[in-house]
């Protein structure tokens, strides 16, 4: 697998006018590429021939991918297949793991953000991130949302006041918790923490949000209730959800990648993906043949 | 669950995504009853020149027929929808087939009625085509109505009046069929009306099939080949 893949990870991701051309890796790339028609979309990431080791295993390999601004693109895939991993890239968490080794760039809004320059704070202010397990922090409702803010040096009574609104109503949590801002979010039911983590995310305005399984661990009616958050969400910021629920990434997204053991087998509109992929292994994914 | 709700969705966007499909259909719905209007209006005031329209505008429907069915489709893939939700998508992506072929019946009206106005002399059976052509429009008519309004018992109103159409076409078969033995002269023109009451008596048979997706719709029974014990199940 590793040979063959290899001899066939030669493409390089190529911007011609008015149409990006964004390259798959894996087994058919080669006769089977196709080009992803993006011209009415802006570029906010891109992804440059990114190769990711853990000690020795390639865990990533030669990724080529650009990611649309105001856009939601959702990473599938099956467990292991490397899509929670180049999330992580976005925001470099990754460098937090010490056998953790990249080759080739990030590059958002045109600066790599694996440059030696860049202030990795900075870079998670600009992209926040939310998980699986909503982790708000053991303080109030209110507190919560203004923390960020607090930790830039905002201290205002009323300038807070006015985010933790702000963030709150964008995350479509407002009404539920108005009268309760003093609470701990503890007592929240674990669909409303996971909105209050995504309040918490926005409240600092950044300009991507990484989305890791945000809904895995709720109901139906809460994942519904993020999912329509999400849809609301990128009116303003750029989306990249990882999911392991299909369905979902067919519900949510714009665009959809698909991953299979550290390669990016196939990028395209979400309706593309799920209607007619390009190819047989991605078919096989989404329509329940293996994985 | 008589009452259908397509706009409580938890997701603003699927509430709007239904609603699309279904208004789409609604158009389409709307210029194919124009196309029979005017397909039959041509035949009887021999104007060809709106006949030649309708067999013109004959792509519009047929493009528009293309478009809902890719939504229906990326609907299904995106959204799964189940239940009142799922039968709507499949009565919409069934009643487009109907309107399509309600829309090749007019444009074959349409080239009937190009012949006959180029052959002058008012041929015999017009009576009858202005007869069964009024009951047929009103059927299809009523038929979208039904839809548009989830009344699954208009449908099946409208959809009874398919067997007064059968019957006056057999009558009017067996009408041209004499005039036709009376004076063979008149055949290859009676023959041209006889094709135009056949694609008016079809149309009819697509508008009570679009009353079975209506029924379908709102009851989820299948009441098609007759089966309406399916109701009272």
């Amino acid at each position: 697998m590793t040979t063959e893949t290899d001899s066939m990870n030669t493409q390089a991701g190529d911007a011609t006018e008015g149409k990006l051309t964004t390259p798959f890796a894996g087994g058919l790339a080669e006769n089977r590429a196709h080009s992803v028609d993006m011209a009415d979309e802006t570029t906010k990431i891109e992804v440059r021939d990114l190769e990711l080791y853990y000690g020795n295993d390639r865990t990533l390999k030669n990724i080529n991918l650009l990611i649309p601004e105001k856009k939601v693109t959702a990473f599938i895939g099956p467990s292991g297949c490397g899509k929670s991993t180049l999330l992580r890239c976005f925001n470099r968490m990754n460098d937090l793991v010490d056998t953790c080794r990249i080759t080739g760039q990030i590059i958002l809004d045109g600066k790599n953000i694996y440059d030696r320059d860049v202030d990795v704070a900075e870079l998670r202010r600009s992209v926040g991130m939310v998980f699986q397990k909503p982790n708000p922090f053991p303080k109030s409702i209110y507190e919560n949302v203004a923390y960020g803010l607090r930790l830039q040096g905002v201290h205002g009574k009323r300038d807070l006041d006015e985010v933790v609104e702000r963030s709150l109503r964008a995350a479509a949590l407002w009404d539920e918790v108005k009268d309760r801002l003093n609470d701990n979010a503890f007592g929240m039911s674990g669909g409303q923490q996971q909105r209050l983590v995504i309040a918490r995310a926005i409240a600092i305005e950044p300009e991507v949000i990484l989305l890791d399984e945000p809904a895995s661990a709720l109901d139906p009616i809460s994942t519904a209730k993020v999912e329509e958050l999400i849809y609301e969400l990128k009116e303003q910021y750029t989306i990249v959800i990882v999911t392991h629920n299909m369905q979902q990434a067919a519900r949510v997204s714009d665009y959809t990648a698909f991953m299979y053991l550290g390669d990016l087998v196939e990028f395209d509109h979400t309706e593309a993906i799920f209607t007619n992929p390009a190819l047989k292994q991605t078919e096989d994914y989404i329509t329940g043949r293996y994985g | 669950m008589d009452k259908l709700h397509f706009d409580q969705h938890i997701s603003r966007h699927f509430n709007e995504e239904l609603e699309l499909i279904k208004s789409q259909m609604l158009t389409m719905g709307g210029k194919v009853e124009t196309q029979l209007d005017d397909a039959v209006a041509a035949l009887l005031d021999a104007d060809s020149g709106l006949a030649r329209d309708v067999v013109f505008r004959e792509e519009e429907i047929d493009a528009l027929e293309v478009q809902i069915d890719e939504d229906c489709t990326t609907l299904i893939a995106r959204r799964q929808p189940a239940a009142s939700d799922l039968r709507m998508v499949m009565a919409v992506s069934k009643t487009i087939r109907d309107l399509e072929r309600i829309g090749d019946e007019s444009k074959k009206i349409a080239k009937m009625a190009i012949i006959l106005s180029e052959e002058g002399d008012a041929p015999r059976g017009y009576i009858e085509v202005r007869h069964i052509a009024s009951g047929v429009r009103k059927m299809l008519h009523d038929s979208l109505d039904a839809f548009t309004r989830y009344d699954s018992d208009a449908a099946l109103k409208t959809l009874k009046a398919d067997d007064q159409i059968d019957l006056e076409y057999k009558s009017a078969l067996r009408e041209l069929i004499t005039y036709m033995m009376e004076d063979p002269r008149s055949i290859s023109r009676v023959m041209n009306v006889l094709w135009a009451l056949r694609s008016l008596e079809r149309v009819g048979d697509h508008a009570k099939n679009i009353c079975e997706h209506t029924v379908y719709l709102v009851k989820g029974k299948d009441i098609r080949h007759g089966n309406t014990e399916a109701l009272d199940s």
